[in-house]
């Protein structure tokens, strides 16, 4: 074993239940370096990571992982974390209601008999306090603190576990400029002190700026390494190796005609967050979709999209929401989801199973689920026709099943994602609200998913989609909505659409009205 | 191609193997304890009369069973339904007796009385959204309170024995006489019954005939059905116990009134789960709420309603369980609810929602009433009862566990 190597990852593969997620990767990590993964959505970067940290425990993959040049066989996070091995993920794992210096104490306190010194830890979790540069009171509890303070704690947290490879899963995805910056320069300081350091992050300037090693996945591989050190390393270069195919045959060919005519007008849609009623997370945002069109809606994480589009979807999301909603020129008021159906709306999820699909119900259930009132007579299933409609589904959207009767737990994303689909098309709906519908999806499906998509338009529909994956948005659609911070930040056609564009107009600067 | 469609022939084959299994597992479970207990008891266990009695002592709680499975499935849990009988008891008997209703008005206002409750308490759990195990604890205490209040602490005997014949009595008609050995082998008269045996083999009859022509239909439009042997089988199967319970009855008093009242109940109810869009509309909210809800299901609604069915049922139970003790005891229904909820979890109800079937939960409320019948025949006390009833319930839970695990199904 090479000694400069902290970590070394050796034709690693992993499958999830229909999707191979990691695919014959190596993948090298040299000591007291920042490595930076790098990838599209679904490339594979943060199940890499849980193999390391040992979410996924050994056993539940192929192939080895070198930590310290001895193979690890981490059974849990616990684990790793002997080792010295800190992971923080994207969704921050504090516990809320408890104060700062316990969560960075929390699962390693030393008890003396089995009593805790509280206060010898208030004095001890200031030196990591300081260390991080969070200038709080220890006392106080880290739901009152915002995202970017608590990613401190986190770090603070790991440092007080002597770690010596920390691994940071977009840290600063929630941050604004001026806290990842801060955060940047504390993962530079934390370099010197010699923690080497692995950060996932889809911010390319930010990767340009820190990396030491840049390492581009893609769909489950490894594409490229780079020694930023060594040659100088362009985000076009980058950007070239993450999306790696050719574009023009990603996305299905495009033949239908758009209409003139306006199906739904959505003016001034403001929607209040579920918790804290008086944080408004959509802020009067005013949108229309014409017949035929495939409508993208871009933008961060947190930009208000699932929001915006759950709120409408019979005030499926928010505590309260005003504004309008026209379909074909008249108002609507939805209160519960069944109203939006009835009115021709259909939603699907991003969350696919959570809220998407019954998992332990079989295909056929989950398809009719939203029409049981058409295909029953007086409140009696005709159970002949629900078989009928399951199948024609089966068949036209290709959902591969060993029959309508399996249970949907056991298929694959894209073919659960068919179903959920599937259930939505039952319900015969004129716009279809498609919130992330390729998400962990392998290509092929998302392919197949497109085709669906380019379909009903073709047929006379409306489709609204919501996408973080830019190119899916260039691709797919007539025209872009650029979201950020709970507003509508801009309108993109087809034409002029690319991803610069549309990140520049997410993070420009709200112009007054 | 041609290798992967066989493997996923095999596979279908393999998952229908396993579903059934599951669905009929419980059919065996009961029968392998019946004949475990019919060694231990020299066959005493299924004479005619016994079995008769089984359903006989049995009856209130599979009622209550048919009501807590489909509250079981929608992801809740009734603690009220002990309380909630003795209550429902005690206003039957009330209503007969100091306001001397005659019996058809008393079944009817109990039942509506029943209805009420669940309309109270389906509002707080579905509306008002306290969870239903705190609401119906507080039901639990109430009822309890408020069978105390109206019967002053006093059983109420009913005026007449309708209400015994009801929970006690059997259809004593369409029966001819002939020489059979009694308990003690000297041949004396006895009655043979031949309306169960006319109506077992007509339920048999249509169960193949509609088995048949649904097959045949199925088949005609090219859908998946089941390979013709577990077909046959699962009809063979069935018609054999439904012969058997027939012949048995038939040996005894005939139809035990309950048994009817039953067996409609379990008809109704397992014909709104399996065929309804109500029924579907609960395994939906049960097994995933939220994706309930955004597929445009009132799931507020359709919980508010499982618990009015409770209610109900409650009220059902408390008669028949009046009628039982020939009395309205202030104490009755103790254990009730435990009685019922521990049916439903032996019988494949799912602790999380979503899953369980009528017919299930009235395996399990047999799994233990057999459990209890036997040993109390063997002479052994309600002390090892609980124990060995407390091991039979972790165990088909347990079995339960591993199997959908295994399975890829938990």
């Amino acid at each position: 074993m090479n000694d400069q190597y902290i970590l070394e990852v050796k034709n690693l593969t992993k499958d999830f239940p229909g999707v191979r997620a990691l695919d014959d990767v190596n993948f090298s990590v040299r000591r007291g370096e920042i490595h930076c993964l790098c990838g599209e959505n679904g490339a594979g970067k943060s199940t890499l990571m849980n193999v390391i940290s040992g979410v996924h425990p050994y056993g539940s993959y192929e192939g080895q992982v070198f930590f310290h040049g001895k193979e690890a066989h981490y059974k849990s996070v616990k684990d790793s974390e002997k080792d010295n091995l800190a992971i923080i993920h994207q969704e921050l794992a504090l516990s809320p209601y408890l104060s700062i210096y316990e969560n960075i104490f929390l699962g390693h306190i030393k008890p003396k008999f089995g009593v805790i010194n509280w206060s010898e830890l208030i004095v001890a979790s200031k030196q990591y306090l300081d260390k991080v540069g969070l200038h709080e009171d220890p006392d106080t509890v880290v739901s009152k603190m915002g995202v970017g303070k608590q990613q401190l704690v986190e770090i603070a947290r790991a440092l007080s576990k002597k770690v010596e490879l920390l691994i940071l899963d977009e840290p600063t995805s929630s941050l604004n400029d001026a806290e990842s910056e801060k955060l940047l320069q504390l993962i530079l300081e934390l370099k010197k002190e010699g923690i080497t350091c692995i950060m996932i992050s889809h911010k390319l300037n930010e990767v340009l700026e820190i990396a030491d090693s840049i390492t581009v996945l893609r769909d489950g591989k490894t594409i490229k390494s780079f020694d930023t050190n060594a040659a100088k390393v362009s985000e076009a270069e980058l950007i070239q190796h993450m999306v790696g195919r050719d574009m023009t045959h990603r996305f299905p060919e495009k033949k239908h005609q758009i209409s003139d005519e306006v199906i739904l007008e959505v003016e001034d849609w403001t929607v209040f967050h579920p918790e804290y009623p008086d944080l408004a997370v959509v802020k009067g945002a005013s949108f229309r979709l014409r017949k035929g069109e495939i409508l993208a809606f871009c933008g961060p994480m947190g930009a208000g999209r699932t929001e915006l589009m759950m709120s409408l979807f019979g005030r499926s999301y928010g505590s309260r929401c005003s504004g309008t909603v026209k379909i074909d020129g008249k108002e609507h008021i939805f209160h519960t989801p069944k109203n939006a159906i009835s009115a021709g709306l259909g939603y699907v999820s991003e969350d696919r199973k959570g809220l998407g699909l019954i998992l332990i119900q079989d295909v056929k259930t989950n398809i009719s689920n939203s029409s049981l009132d058409k295909l029953s007579v007086y409140g009696v299933v005709n159970k002949h026709e629900e078989i009928m409609a399951a199948e024609k589904y089966r068949k036209s959207l290709g959902i591969k099943t060993p029959s309508i009767d399996q249970m949907v737990k056991n298929l694959s994303g894209g073919n659960q994602q068919k179903v959920v689909l599937s259930r939505c098309l039952l319900a015969g709906p004129s716009i279809f609200i498609v919130d992330e519908p390729t998400r962990g999806i392998d290509v092929g499906a998302k392919y197949e998913i497109y085709c669906i998509l380019n379909d009903l338009v073709a047929s006379g529909k409306s489709v609204i989609m919501i996408s973080s994956e830019m190119p899916e948005a260039i691709g797919m659609a007539d025209r872009i909505y650029v979201m950020n911070e709970g507003r509508i930040k801009g309108e993109i056609s087809r034409e002029e659409a690319s991803q610069e564009k549309i990140m520049t107009m997410a993070l420009q600067k709200t112009q007054e009205k | 191609m041609i290798d992967s469609r066989e493997q996923s022939a095999l596979r279908t084959f393999l998952d229908v193997a396993k579903a059934n299994m599951r669905n009929y597992s419980m059919f065996l479970v009961l029968a392998l304890i019946m004949i475990g207990f019919a060694v231990l008891t020299n066959g005493v266990n299924l004479h005619p009369r016994n079995f008769t009695y089984i359903f006989i002592q049995n009856s209130y709680i599979l009622i209550l069973a048919v009501g807590m499975v489909l509250v079981i499935i929608v992801g809740n849990i009734d603690l009220s339904v002990g309380s909630l009988t003795a209550f429902t008891g005690a206003m039957a008997a009330i209503f007969f007796n100091r306001m001397g209703l005659g019996f058809a008005a008393t079944v009817a206002l109990t039942l509506f009385v029943g209805l009420l409750v669940g309309v109270y308490q389906g509002y707080f759990i579905a509306f008002v959204k306290i969870p239903a195990f705190i609401v119906t604890l507080a039901g639990m205490m109430l009822f309890r309170g408020l069978t105390y209040i109206v019967t002053r602490v006093t059983p109420i005997t009913p005026r007449t024995d309708i209400f015994k014949n009801t929970a006690s009595g059997t259809l004593d008609v369409l029966y001819i006489m002939r020489m059979a050995p009694n308990n003690r082998g000297v041949m004396v008269e006895q009655a043979f019954h031949l309306l169960p045996l006319i109506l077992g083999a007509l339920i048999v009859v249509l169960m193949v005939v509609f088995g048949m022509r649904d097959r045949r239909n199925k088949i005609k439009n090219d859908f998946h059905v089941l390979p013709v042997g577990y077909f046959i089988a699962k009809q063979v199967f069935m018609a054999a116990i439904l012969m058997y319970l027939s012949y048995k009855f038939a040996l005894y008093r005939g139809l035990p009134n309950v048994f009817i009242i039953l067996g409609i109940t379990v008809v109704i109810f397992t014909f709104i789960t399996n065929n309804t869009v109500f029924g579907r509309y609960i395994y939906a909210v049960g097994g995933n709420a939220r994706s309930a809800k955004l597929s445009g299901i009132n799931s507020e609604r359709v919980i508010f309603f499982v618990h009015v069915i409770m209610g109900m049922l409650c009220g059902l139970s408390g008669i028949v369980f009046t009628g039982y003790m020939n009395s309205a005891l202030p104490d009755a229904g103790k254990d009730f609810e435990l009685e019922a909820i521990a049916a439903c979890f032996i019988g494949g109800a799912s602790t999380t929602g979503g899953v369980g079937t009528i017919i299930g939960a009235m395996m399990g409320g047999l799994v233990m009433g057999v459990i209890n019948n036997g040993m109390s025949l063997m002479s052994i006390g309600a002390n090892w009862q609980y124990v060995v009833k407390a091991s039979v319930l972790l165990l088909a839970v347990w079995y339960d566990i591993y199997t959908r695990k295994k399975s890829g199904l938990g």
